[in-house]
């Protein structure tokens, strides 16, 4: 579906507002600049959460994809 | 200062748990978007930062209706505490218990769990709060 690589892929469908925030948070705290963290989330919040928090922190949001019953996020760390 | 970066001042007086929860994930909303968070844990909160009784069943607050109660207990979101705990990993987020409150209850800084950073009282607890939103819950 990506042309990108993906270097994990967190899947949070099920979880409540902010768990899937909190969950790329972490990942992301963890992670190495340039890496690619998808999330899978059914929380409707996401969808406003996620491209807040990303543009906050001054990440990149590379992709927001809607699928059935999810939503795909697709964030690059930028710094 | 940047209004995003004002920080967000809770007063937590009441001990139900949707109440707590509610405080929590706007603490939680303020510290990933990197505002400074300062809570105050009077009366019925407070009791609720007890050591050993954050797990409690701190019951709803009165506006629960029959109806609505059983939604809230099922809701699949994390715990309270847990949510304050997150806020405290990804922000700056500084619980306080009031004074005066601790007084009235009887209780020392070893009653309290360690997720409350210490006692304050008021005056420094709006010294904190400066020029940002102060919120009473």
């Amino acid at each position: 579906m990506f042309a990108m690589q993906i270097d994990k892929t967190i899947d949070a469908r099920g979880m409540a507002c902010p768990g899937p925030l909190m969950n790329l948070i972490g990942a992301i705290r963890q992670g190495q600049v340039g890496q690619v963290f998808e999330v899978l989330s059914s929380d409707e919040g996401s969808k406003t959460d996620i491209p807040a928090w990303v543009a906050k922190a001054k990440h990149e949001l590379v992709e927001v994809v809607q699928d059935h019953g999810y939503t795909h996020f697709v964030v690059r760390k930028a710094r | 200062m940047k209004e995003q970066e004002k920080p967000l001042s809770l007063v937590l007086f009441s001990g139900t748990d949707d109440k707590l929860t509610a405080a929590s994930v706007l603490a939680v909303g303020a510290a990933v978007m990197g505002r400074p968070v300062n809570i105050f844990l009077q009366y019925y909160a407070l009791d609720a930062f007890r050591n050993g009784r954050l797990h409690d069943d701190h019951k709803l607050s009165p506006e629960a209706t029959v109806d609505q109660a059983p939604a809230v207990k099922a809701q699949g979101g994390q715990h309270w505490s847990e949510l304050l705990r997150q806020a405290k990993d990804v922000g700056a987020v500084d619980i306080r218990a009031c004074a005066l409150s601790m007084d009235m209850f009887h209780l020392e800084r070893e009653d309290l769990d360690r997720l409350v950073d210490g006692i304050e009282g008021v005056a420094a607890f709006m010294a904190s709060a400066s020029e940002g939103q102060v919120v009473f819950i």
